[in-house]
């Protein structure tokens, strides 16, 4: 083996230049089958993303206690709020489709796998959001999810109750998470680009 | 499955008929539809809000509740005082099934002790410059356990014929010892907005942990019938509702549907039963490839038609399976 050939720079490089070309990466051209509703599902819910993220810097930057009175906070939570139910419309919208595409196929059991796991970590992040909010909904529902936490054990490292910890995970772990996570979902769709249609008659035969 | 994991893609989509397609426009326009909608609703709709509930409006609102409950605490009958793992080293909320039980396997991480976290510790603060009530604490504190059992069980039973006056309580006269005093004195603490510093401080000045003030609040009945009140309770699907109108955790509908039925329902192992039912399913989703009859789905119901409309194409192997 030749200096050359151990190189892991290289071989990522030459990887990337054969499976990852800056025309697959950002396509001009797509295959005449994505002329269809169901491929905006995914864009919307980055879309939605973007402006959880964003609302989600503002509200954190000025303060847990800010939106509770302040009427530009109130709005800015109001972004924060409806933007998270739009991507979970969505990103449950683009979950269906792609089971009934059956998405995965021509290994891209990855692409499935890694979007089911943002989907959960995206349930975290919401749970941790509304244990944060401080104020009754918040209380109730830490009050009530303590007791499934600590069920499984999960109470003795991920107190519900304490809202500091709660804060923190929902307003930095998570989104790092959720971030890299949707990088490399995207990364995978770009990788092996849009699966071809389903084949009824290739599947029968 | 590709035959050929190595395969580019233009060797995947060779032969079949390309569109144009700007991926950056597409994007773009995305944003720009997306942040048209939320501002609409976050202008008209606004966002839920409804207050905090504290220590103090409880004992305000509600003080025979409030003095129940801090009784309970006393007496160690609560649901917080009789908790188990991870608060203490109860056993009245540890849920397992067999010796399969995580909950007393972590042990106690965040302890708590209700009777004197709640109540005693609170008043002996409040016991300064209040003679009456450092007499009380003396008394109570050198009274033997069966005579404190004797005070908290009578005491505990006239509070269920309890009067509420101008926001004192009074109970039928007994042989309470020092308690009608102690009590008084918490409600009074409660009241005028101490405990609820007192419980959260714990002792420091800085704090952000909540874990005491909300158990306390957690055992009496003020807040769940708030909550009943705006359809949060565990029987009204309330893990994934909101206050008011609003829509709340939708994306929690399978876990709280557990809840409503059998064998779940009503089962004291409820939340380990549906935790890991769950989780079971989640693996499942997370497996969909991999899983005969799961990943067959979607060709036995062709929703695929209405995704593809045009005729599809030819895409090889006959019994296509996944690859990582």
């Amino acid at each position: 083996m030749t200096p050359v050939d151990g190189s892991w720079t290289l071989r990522v490089r030459n990887y990337l230049s054969r499976h990852l070309p800056a025309a697959n990466l950002l396509p001009d051209r797509q295959p005449h089958y994505v002329q269809s509703w169901v491929y905006v599902f995914g864009v919307v819910t980055i879309a939605s993303l973007v402006w959880v993220i964003l609302s989600g810097i503002v509200l954190s930057f000025f303060g847990p206690q800010w939106w509770h009175v302040s009427r530009i906070g109130r709005f800015v939570n109001s972004l924060h709020f409806w933007t998270v139910q739009m991507f979970f419309i969505f990103m449950v919208l683009h979950l269906w489709g792609q089971y009934f595409a059956a998405g995965w196929r021509d290994g891209r059991a990855r692409t499935w796998m890694v979007g089911v796991v943002i989907f959960l970590v995206s349930i975290v992040a919401a749970f941790t959001g509304y244990v944060s909010q401080q104020n009754f909904d918040a209380q109730w529902i830490a009050i009530n999810a303590k007791d499934a936490m600590n069920s499984v054990g999960a109470g003795a490292f991920f107190n519900v109750l304490n809202f500091g910890q709660m804060y923190g995970i929902h307003i930095v772990l998570i989104p790092l998470a959720i971030v890299f996570l949707v990088g490399l979902h995207v990364l995978l769709v770009r990788l092996k680009g849009v699966v071809k249609p389903i084949e009824t008659r290739a599947r029968v035969a | 499955m590709t035959r050929n994991p190595q395969q580019t893609q233009e060797e995947y989509f060779r032969g079949i008929p390309t569109i144009p397609y700007d991926l950056l426009k597409e994007m773009t326009i995305a944003l720009l539809v997306t942040l048209a909608v939320v501002v609409g609703l976050a202008a008209f709709l606004s966002s839920p809000d409804v207050k905090p509930e504290t220590i103090q409006a409880w004992a305000t609102v509600q003080p025979v509740d409030f003095v129940t409950t801090a009784t309970g605490e006393l007496a160690g009958t609560t649901v917080s005082a009789q908790y188990g793992p991870p608060y203490n080293s109860g056993s009245g909320s540890v849920q397992g099934f067999g010796f399969f039980s995580p909950q007393t396997w972590l042990g106690v991480h965040q302890p708590v002790d209700p009777p004197n976290e709640f109540v005693l510790h609170p008043l002996t603060v409040h016991a300064a410059g209040d003679a009456d009530l450092a007499a009380a604490l003396d008394s109570y504190g050198k009274a033997d356990d069966k005579t404190r059992s004797g005070w908290l069980e009578g005491y505990g039973k006239a509070l269920k014929d309890a009067k509420e006056d101008s926001g004192t309580v009074t109970v039928a006269s007994g042989h309470y010892g020092p308690l009608p005093v102690m009590m008084a004195s918490l409600l009074n603490l409660a009241q005028a907005g101490g405990l609820d510093g007192l419980l959260l401080s714990h002792g420091g000045f800085y704090q952000t942990d909540y874990t005491r003030p909300l158990l306390f609040m957690g055992d009496g009945t003020y807040l769940a019938g708030l909550a009943s009140d705006q359809k949060l309770a565990g029987n009204q699907w309330g893990v994934m509702n909101e206050t008011g109108s609003y829509p709340g955790q939708s994306w929690l509908w399978l876990y709280t549907f557990w809840y409503q039925v059998p064998p779940f329902l009503g089962s004291s192992n409820a939340d380990l039963g549906v935790v890991m039912t769950v989780t079971v399913m989640s693996l499942g989703l997370l497996l969909v490839p991999f899983i005969p009859g799961l990943r067959d789905i979607p060709y036995w119901i062709p929703i695929h038609r209405l995704i593809w409309r045009k005729q599809p194409i030819r895409v090889g192997p006959p019994k296509p399976t996944p690859s990582g």
